[in-house]
């Protein structure tokens, strides 16, 4: 399943590159960009555990940027 | 100014009255103890304490080299050596630097998406007789909407009562209106110039054109440039490096006695900590990339992705389809030729007839000539058995009868068996024969398009060597109509398939001469494959083809063939300012290294130097969506 899901307070370029690395890292996605310009993220990812993978990039963020939160 | 970026805005303020205050104030001193710190401190916590705490909550999560804590180590290791000014000065400025990235950024994010202003707002559909005003997304294909004078057209659709002038300039770049009436189609995105318009929908909002539309533009930023892969593997070493190469400065020079001694060397170590956010460059590569298809898209030039700006900068090789690209590709006929004894109108209504089910141009024309020269419709029963002969022309049975209808290739043996008339004229010749008796030719004509002989020109001083037009016209007609637009190389007579081993033959010998890159030009009905196979693929005239838009890298929304040139430019344009920054944010950065290291720059400098490359390099950015001319 693709959707793209916009970003709250993405505030700096590094910190986006920094999360779409470790996004991409984890099982189930298939492909994931953080787009810093339009403020958005486009997942790919399996059907069956696209709420827990999208749970699991959450947090990650969370981690690389306190502020920064995924609107669903 | 987001919320976010006023209140940083304040603290920043508030922060340098109480710094300048602590420098210059002559505030008492007791027992050794200067009470001007107090402010210094407290200025400090202003403006930094967010910095502290991300910073805490970001360690405690493994992230060593996040930009928070290095600025913290920085500014704690100054207050350690007793820099407290020059600590207090760094956060200050670090916070500058920031806010003026996000407003930097801000503002060229609403330019872009201003440039884009194409999207509807609402949509008066008219229901039982009564108009009520809803968001486009809930009309349905069918239902019947009204736009008044001034107003976006929301979805595509038909016009079904009306009439009025249509400002394509959103789509096309193109200034001049298009007159618009009962029966045309009309697009999403355009602007209702003066009358009140009926419409009928035909697509639902997600399949119109001005959603189509934003939504390659915005996905177009995902598809990374070399420069942009390079940056982000770049920004991915270089801060642990420069904080090893931090680590190193603070304790190998010391401990082996070198130089001036233990607290310079922490100092100079953290000037490194200092520069080691590469943030200039991550945000002003795709910026400068964003900028440059935001401008393009303005022109009516849809650029579907970054990595296609960097091909469309290197393009030396300009490959055209004829057909609909430099020619019209709107067929007339021009004259009828009948062999003795057989009447024009009957080579007409046999070639027409015969071309009946073919989607060919030449057939449309075929088909209209018809109508007009005798007022009937064609009788599409009397067909059967249709054969097509790929770049040849077709056969069919007419009332039991085999016809040919094609090009010279007809005449062999296993075909119409008969010799064909020689003609030598500018055109499509279609020959009409039954087996073994000549019936007789038409003649058909393609006009070349308005200033496409300009458009090459213009193409040649941007740096293109050749230019290339394929055909699967006869030779003759096909250099005759290079010869008049200036393109330098034919190849003619060829069939659709050719055109795609054509274009690989181009390529490969294209790649063992220079690094230029190959650029197809074709009008998307039906070279796809071409499109895709070049380089780099352009489709013209992608208005309303969603075929176009699908098989093709770079859209040009209307047909001017001039649009290539200034799309070569854009990209030219695009990359030299990308690379000016590349080169421009190392540079300074590599220069106050070297200065660190060596103990010729203190801390706030290296700061504002940092912070002023990030903001001069965002700035150089955003040049690339104004384009000039």
């Amino acid at each position: 399943m693709k959707k793209t899901f916009k970003l709250i307070d993405l505030d700096c370029a590094n910190c986006a590159a920094k999360m779409e690395r470790e996004a991409a890292k984890i099982e189930g996605v298939n492909e994931v960009t953080f787009n810093f310009m339009t403020q958005k993220m486009k997942l790919d990812a399996e059907d069956e555990r696209f709420d827990e993978i999208l749970d699991e990039i959450a947090k990650v963020c969370k981690k690389v940027e306190p502020d920064c939160q995924i609107v669903r | 100014m987001s919320r976010k970026l006023k209140k940083l805005l304040v603290r920043i303020s508030i922060a340098a009255v109480l710094f300048l205050a602590g420098m210059l104030l002559p505030l008492p001193v007791y027992g050794g103890f200067e009470t001007n710190i107090i402010l210094l401190v407290a200025a400090y916590l202003l403006v930094g304490y967010d910095i502290i705490l991300k910073a805490a909550t970001n360690i405690g999560h493994g992230q060593v080299f996040d930009e928070n804590f290095l600025m913290t180590i920085a500014t704690f290791a100054a207050f350690g050596t007793g820099e407290i000014a020059e600590g207090v000065m760094v956060m200050l400025l670090y916070q500058v630097g920031e806010w003026f990235q996000q407003y930097a950024v801000g503002k060229s994010r609403n330019s872009i998406s201003d440039l884009m202003d194409i999207r509807p707002d609402y949509a008066h559909l008219v229901k039982d007789g009564e108009t009520q005003t809803v968001d486009p997304e809930d009309v349905a294909v069918g239902d019947t909407i009204l736009i008044k004078a001034g107003e976006k057209v929301p979805l595509d659709g038909i016009v079904k009562k009306g009439e009025s002038f249509l400002d394509t300039s959103a789509l096309t770049g193109e200034s001049v209106p298009r007159r618009i009436s009962a029966g045309d189609e009309i697009l999403s995105g355009c602007i209702n110039g003066s009358g009140l318009l009926e419409i009928e929908v035909s697509k639902e909002f997600e399949e119109s054109t001005v959603s189509k539309i934003l939504d390659l533009v915005e996905n177009a930023s995902s598809r990374k440039a070399k420069a942009e892969n390079f940056i982000t593997k770049f920004a991915k070493y270089y801060t642990p490096i420069v904080v090893f190469g931090a680590l190193v400065l603070a304790i190998i020079p010391p401990l082996a006695g070198i130089g001036p001694g233990f607290r310079e060397w922490i100092i100079r170590a953290c000037t490194f900590l200092v520069i080691s956010c590469p943030c200039a460059l991550v945000i002003s590569v795709p910026l400068g990339f964003f900028g440059g298809i935001g401008g393009a898209a303005k022109e009516g030039i849809l650029i579907k992705g970054s990595n296609f700006i960097e091909t469309l900068a290197n393009v030396d090789t300009v490959v055209f389809d004829k057909t609909g690209t430099v020619t019209k590709g709107t067929f007339e006929v021009q004259k009828i030729q009948a062999s003795d004894g057989v009447t024009e109108d009957y080579v007409l209504e046999c070639a027409a007839l015969a071309e009946s089910h073919s989607s060919h141009p030449i057939a449309g024309s075929l088909i209209a000539a018809y109508k007009n020269r005798t007022g009937k419709e064609l009788s599409a029963e009397k067909v059967s058995d249709v054969k097509e002969f790929s770049g040849m022309g077709v056969a069919a049975v007419i009332d039991g009868v085999e016809v040919f209808a094609g090009n010279d290739k007809l005449s062999a043996p296993d075909k119409a068996a008969v010799k064909f008339a020689n003609v030598d004229a500018a055109g499509t010749v279609v020959h009409v024969a039954l087996k073994g008796k000549y019936l007789g030719y038409i003649l058909i004509s393609d006009e070349i398009k308005e200033g496409v002989a300009e458009a090459m020109t213009e193409l040649k001083k941007n740096g293109v060597s050749d230019l290339v037009m394929l055909t699967g016209d006869r030779k003759n007609i096909a250099e005759k109509v290079a010869s008049s637009v200036d393109i330098d190389t034919v190849y003619s007579q060829l069939m659709p398939g050719d055109k795609v081993d054509k274009v690989e033959e181009l390529i490969a010998a294209e790649d063992k001469k220079s690094k230029g890159k190959l650029a197809f030009v074709g009008d998307g009905i039906n070279d796809a494959p071409v499109l895709s196979r070049a380089d780099v693929g352009i489709a013209m005239g992608g208005l309303g083809s969603d075929a176009a838009i699908e098989a093709a890298d770079v859209v040009i929304m209307d047909d001017r063939l001039s649009k290539i040139a200034k799309a070569i430019g854009i990209s030219r344009r695009t990359i030299r300012i990308v690379r000016q920054n590349i080169v421009f944010a190392l540079g300074v950065k590599g220069i106050f290294l070297v200065l660190g290291a060596l103990g010729f720059a203190n801390l706030w400098e290296a700061v504002f130097a940092d912070v002023g490359v990030a903001f001069i390099a965002i700035l150089n950015s955003m040049r690339t969506l104004y384009q000039r001319g």
